[in-house]
């Protein structure tokens, strides 16, 4: 069977590309401890030598749009086109050109149906920044095949917070069960506190620096019963108007496991959004 | 109200880097010329199947021709949507990076929780 070679949650953030590629006055001044930063955490990624990516993100109204709104979908194709002219724009990000793994699509999407989760598929599917930002921190080199799979985390109505859970706990459980000898790495980013296209946006801080904190803490402790206790679909519009996306980090710590401490944690305090950097190694820390 | 459909016009203005300026210099007639001819356009369809019933409330036709951003906001269009758009038209004539978003969040700052419904 297939080794989960580690479990990965982080935020992404568009503006990284850009700060860590810029120089001279261009480069903003938190760029240095920013770029540190993310190649200790792509370090990690590293170690665990994976073949396959499976890549959890949420498109932001790209390809997916309220005429035809699945809640969770996953891409079953060769090969990904990667980045859209809008973020070409707004954060300078490059087009990139992404390997699929087609079996381990197929094998997630008909026995995830088995399991409970009639994911929505896509055999065309071009890829947006929640997942391309990952790759450019934690595989710059774009060069192993991924498994794309898109949550809502963006137009309500919106799947509740233990949906996401059971989802990350499936996808850990079937990739477990695939039967081939590949090492594959489960990589998911969300959102800690964060406000877009409202009055608490880009300030000096994230708009709810207690609940980043609260949440740093649930995810690097694995405290999936507070999470659970403590996050609504109500709720998260309390720490700010697109913290919806923090469900995608609840994902992975259902894919992480409850009550399983991560390996690796790290975060950053940037000028209107926090960073969180989180890694597990299912097989042990000694394996690596 | 027809959220969705404002959603529509500020989705399908901000994915086309003509549309985008055509908006930031003629917005009325951009409003216009778009309810015409793409409202009940279905995206993932030929021109022939095209809905039938979609149009602007008033107010929402007025916000969308004046750039009325905060009106937007308060009708409940989607906040990323507008945002994403807003930034591509204005944030050029700002000299400070983020200066327009941070203008933007002022300009909003009569408000607190609950924000409008976003839902569609």
């Amino acid at each position: 069977m297939a080794t989960v070679a580690a479990v990965i949650a982080s935020t992404h953030h568009p503006f990284y590309y850009r700060a860590s590629t810029s120089a001279g006055a261009d480069r903003p001044p938190f760029a240095d401890e920013w770029v540190a930063k993310i190649e200790a955490f792509r370090e990690t990624l590293t170690r665990a030598r994976p073949d396959v990516l499976v890549m959890v993100g949420s498109d932001h109204f790209h390809q997916l749009w309220l005429d035809n709104m699945p809640q969770f979908l996953i891409g079953k194709a060769p090969c990904y086109d990667a980045n859209w002219y809008n973020e070409e724009r707004e954060f300078g990000l490059p087009r990139m050109f992404l390997p699929g793994h087609e079996e381990l699509s197929g094998y997630l999407l008909r026995e995830g149906m088995d399991a409970g989760f009639d994911l929505a598929f896509s055999n065309e599917l071009r890829i947006d920044h929640s997942i391309t930002c990952p790759l450019i921190t934690l595989r710059p080199g774009a060069d192993l095949p991924i498994v794309p799979i898109y949550t809502n985390i963006f137009a309500p109505p919106m799947p509740q917070p233990r949906r996401f859970v059971e989802l990350g706990r499936t996808i850990r459980e079937l990739v477990e069960s695939w039967p081939s000898d590949q090492r594959v790495a489960i990589i998911g980013t969300g959102h800690l506190s964060l406000e877009l296209g409202g009055p608490r946006q880009f300030g000096p801080h994230g708009p709810d620096p207690e609940f980043d904190r609260k949440a740093v803490e649930w995810i690097s402790s694995g405290d999936l019963d507070s999470a659970l206790a403590q996050v609504s679909l109500d709720s998260l519009w309390q720490p700010g108007n697109a913290t919806h996306g923090f469900m995608d980090f609840m994902l992975m710590m259902g894919a992480a496991g409850a009550g399983v401490k991560a390996d690796y944690t790290d975060s950053l305090d940037l000028f209107h959004t926090m960073e969180a950097y989180f890694t597990w190694y299912p097989e042990g820390t000694a394996a690596r | 109200m027809s959220k969705y459909l404002v959603n529509k016009f500020l989705y399908t203005i901000d994915r086309d880097p003509e549309l985008v300026e055509r908006y930031r210099e003629d917005p009325r007639g951009t409003v216009t010329w778009w309810e015409a001819e793409r409202a009940n356009l279905l995206l993932n369809c030929p021109g022939a199947e095209r809905s039938t019933w979609l149009e602007f409330t008033g107010p929402e036709r007025e916000a969308l021709a004046t750039h009325d951003y905060v009106t937007l906001f308060e009708m409940g269009a989607h906040n990323f949507l507008t945002l994403t758009l807003f930034i591509a038209l204005f944030e050029r004539d700002f000299e400070e990076p983020l200066a327009f978003q941070r203008e933007y969040a002022d300009r909003l700052s009569h408000w607190s929780l609950p924000y409008p419904d976003i839902s569609t």
